[in-house]
């Protein structure tokens, strides 16, 4: 067991003036996740504490948040990963709606203006599926990992800047069909992300890439994007 | 506290989905541009537990290895130990390969074999020509199938402008007539507390599982049963509550999966002495036995003192002899888990695992066209369907086979979507609904609100979970299971003293977790009745007092009914058979 200070941007428009920091006291085990920490003190301590999560294990993307200044998935940090002191707070460049809640509206938004889906042409006529290669499923591999977390796309200054920058995810979630070999659809997607607010919004300050929790090489995934604009 | 003010809201659609994992989406698929649908979901769509599924999803493609839907029918039936409706079965496997490659044409991207068709690796339980050897059957994206099924469906349905109502929490469903027809569902918005009517000829109720009775499980913190439970509090039976799977390999304590797929790769199990233990249990499949035999084999020999680690408490999943390579191409999702949570690799360390709550078999019954039945002759309830892991056909009886849940929430939510579609067309829509529709919600939310009890939540689940774990999980007796409905009592009375301390509309989880624990108390409770009236042992259904499985008495299927008196009476639901004859379960 070890002890820790969790410090927590709390803020409830029902009834509070401002976002403030609350402050608990606890103990975890080293295999405890901060997520359990999490629920430790909205379960046992604080009801009012509320926080997305589900699967817990890093695979729904529920509990993005800022941990010591940077974004992570709150069911992967590991207790034993942290000092005595953890400060947390709600996802930035998203509207707080109530202590670790945000508004993830605008980034699903972001994500659906970039179509996607599989744009193909019609199935093959032997009623099986469409032949893709090793090499060229393995292509696009590393895009179809992204749970749709928000870390990258709010960890991005370009994004924090506000502006009409679709951010990392919404890139990623392009790529994974720009680089499919049974996509067609490869001239329409360019429209979309060979712009400002696409993919030349991107600055390459790699904070998407230190973000995600699913270690998707975004930063690489979105000068894929921009290096298509020239040989496509 | 006093309540706060619920508005209520009212929506009128011709069919309303309630749940948006892979059975829900892919219903929602089916019913775009056919008739005007509603997605209900507590959670963002992406967050569905079908994502964590990693396995695959089986189909006799024969892609790679021989292999036919036959083959795979008989190996669910066997798998479920007999109590599987075999024309379901039939049903699901041979619609598996159209479904997959379905899968494909909407842009799941499976791993290929080197000729670039989709590739299949061995599962538990499925053999070539019924039980000869293991089979390549099962369809997979690396150890993240479910993730994929699960995104490329929702790619999908905002490619046809399916409308979503996300954080949208069902609480009710409306009947109404004599006798009586679905009209509509009741919804808790998380953002603002307020409560939504949706008024609607047809519902699809496909909302998973509920894992989170007990302590060690595989499943989100959000599979708690909604759709079993709050359908049970209108007078809905439950088929087969008594059959729950305990995935073998989840890792010790945390109960995180480890996906079969390990063991398809050729990962084994292994005991304090570094046996391969299942060659005792299982001697032709070993580590690819179903999943109820393997759990049990475990924990016995945890009960024989050959369990690893200072307490004896856990078994090893060995992947160090696999090539690296495989590793990373095949495992990487479960390498990353047991690098984060347990600080090891797969790749040069044994791996602590522990059987892990992980799959209901039973649930809400439905005939294979995924009508929502009532007894055993098989009486629907006009525009009422449930589908996915919610629902019981049944194709899973007493135990299901890894990668037949994929399957089945496809195959099964097309299914729902198809005839949904039929229902609403043949018109004749309930009278839309008023704010009557909500108040029993309304009462039961306020309820918990205004109590100025001081019983906690958290405190109360607890205690749940370690009870069901330690008498009602793998192993069972008449006294384990009187315990646990003792106990059920007690709970349900520290239930009643729930106050809610959170004042706030808008998030208010608290309030939504106190629902929640009711609705698990309440499914718990029929597990209990089922499993202490089960006098044999089947699948998943162990009884260390009636070890044997009894054919001639048992091989029926459960219906547990809730009276208006809330006592619980146990109905039957006939076994539908076919040409697989009952054969001793042996691999």
């Amino acid at each position: 067991m070890a002890d820790y200070r969790i410090e927590i941007r709390r803020f409830d428009p029902e009834r509070d003036e401002a976002p403030h920091w609350e402050s608990y006291a606890v103990s975890a085990e080293p295999g405890d996740r901060l997520l359990d920490v999490l629920h430790q003190i909205k379960w046992y301590r604080d009801s009012t504490l509320s926080f997305r999560r589900s699967c817990a294990h890093g695979v729904c993307g529920s509990d993005a948040m800022v941990i010591n200044g940077a974004n992570a998935l709150a069911c992967t940090v590991m207790m034993s990963d942290l000092g005595p002191r953890v400060r947390i707070e709600p996802l930035r460049g998203l509207p707080v709606k109530r202590d670790l809640v945000v508004d993830m509206e605008p980034f699903y938004e972001q994500y659906r203006s970039v179509k996607p889906w599989l744009r193909a042409g019609p199935p093959p006529s032997s009623g099986r599926e469409r032949v893709q290669s090793p090499p060229d499923r393995a292509r696009f591999d590393d895009t179809t990992k992204c749970i749709l977390c928000a870390a990258c796309t709010t960890s991005c200054p370009v994004f924090w800047g506000g502006g009409s920058y679709i951010g990392p995810a919404a890139i990623v979630g392009a790529h994974r069909f720009l680089f499919d070999s049974r996509d067609e659809a490869g001239a329409e997607r360019m429209e979309i992300l060979d712009s400002r607010s696409g993919a030349w919004g991107c600055r390459t300050a790699f904070n998407c890439t230190e973000a995600c929790p699913r270690g998707i090489k975004v930063t690489e995934a979105i000068a894929q994007v921009k290096r298509r604009r020239f040989s496509p | 506290m006093t309540a706060p003010p619920r508005r209520i809201h009212h929506h009128r659609f011709d069919a309303v989905i309630v749940g948006a994992g892979g059975a829900g989406l892919r219903a929602a698929i089916e019913t775009a541009g056919k008739c005007r649908t509603a997605v209900l979901s507590k959670l963002h769509p992406t967050r569905s537990h079908t994502g964590a599924a990693q396995g695959g999803m089986c189909a006799a493609l024969a892609n790679v290895e021989e292999d036919s839907w036959e083959w795979h029918a008989f190996d669910t039936v066997k798998g479920g130990d007999f109590l599987v409706d075999q024309p379901a079965a039939e049903i699901m496997c041979r619609e598996a390969v159209d479904a997959v490659v379905e899968l494909e044409h909407l842009g799941l991207p499976f791993n290929r074999t080197p000729d670039g068709r989709i590739d299949q690796r061995r599962f538990g339980g499925h053999t070539r020509n019924h039980g000869e050897a293991p089979v390549k059957r099962a369809c997979y994206a690396a150890d993240r199938t479910g993730h994929l099924i699960l995104h490329t469906l929702y790619q999908q349905c905002l490619a046809r402008d399916v409308v979503f109502f996300d954080e949208f929490q069902v609480l009710d469903a409306v009947f109404e007539g004599t006798p009586r027809r679905l009209a509509g569902v009741v919804a808790y918005e998380l953002a603002s507390g307020d409560l939504h009517v949706f008024s609607a000829s047809a519902a699809l109720f496909a909302t998973g599982g509920f894992g989170r009775m007990f302590k060690v499980s595989s499943n989100a913190h959000t599979l708690t049963g909604d759709g079993p439970a709050l359908l049970w509090r209108r007078g809905i039976p439950l088929q087969d509550m008594e059959f729950f799977q305990f995935h073998p390999t989840g890792i010790h304590k945390l109960g995180i999966l480890l996906s079969e797929a390990a063991r398809g790769e050729g990962g084994i199990l292994r005991n304090r002495d570094g046996e391969r233990f299942m060659e005792r249990y299982a001697p032709t499949v070993k580590d690819l036995a179903p999943r109820d035999m393997v759990s049990r084999a475990m924990l016995s020999e945890i009960r024989q003192s050959k369990g690893c680690g200072p307490e004896g408490d856990h078994l090893h999943l060995d992947l160090t002899h696999l090539p690296a390579e495989q590793i990373d191409e095949k495992l990487p999702d479960i390498t990353e888990f047991v690098k984060t949570y347990l600080g090891l690799d797969t790749k040069t360390d044994l791996i602590p695992i522990a059987p892990t709550a992980h799959y209901a078999m039973g649930g809400i019954p439905t005939n294979v066209d995924t009508e929502v039945v009532i007894d055993g002759l098989g009486t629907t309830i006009p525009g009422l369907y449930a589908a996915g892991e919610c629902a019981c056909v049944s194709v899973h009886g007493a135990n299901r086979l890894g990668t037949n849940s994929l399957l089945d929430i496809v195959v099964f939510g097309r299914r729902a979507g198809a005839r949904m579609v039929k229902f609403v067309a043949q018109g004749d829509a309930p009278p839309p609904l008023d704010d009557r529709a909500a108040a029993a919600t309304v009462a039961a939310l306020n309820a918990l609100v205004t109590s100025p009890g001081t019983e906690n939540v958290a405190a109360i689940r607890s205690d749940l979970q370690a009870e069901m774990t330690m008498n009602a999980s793998v192993f069972r007796t008449q006294e384990s299971l009187d315990h646990a409905l003792g106990v059920l009592r007690t709970l349900r009375q520290r239930y009643d003293d729930v106050g809610v301390a959170d004042p706030s509309r808008a998030f208010n989880y608290e309030l939504t977790e106190a629902m929640e624990l009711g609705y698990l108390l309440d499914l718990a409770e029929a597990l209990l009745v089922a499993a202490a009236a089960r006098t044999e042992s089947r699948g998943a259904h162990f009884r260390d007092d009636f070890p044997k499985r009894d054919d001639e008495q048992w091989r029926i299927h459960s219906l547990a009914v809730r009276g208006a008196d809330t006592s619980i009476t146990l109905a039957e639901r006939p076994v539908v058979g076919g040409s697989y004859l009952p054969v001793e379960r042996k691999y």
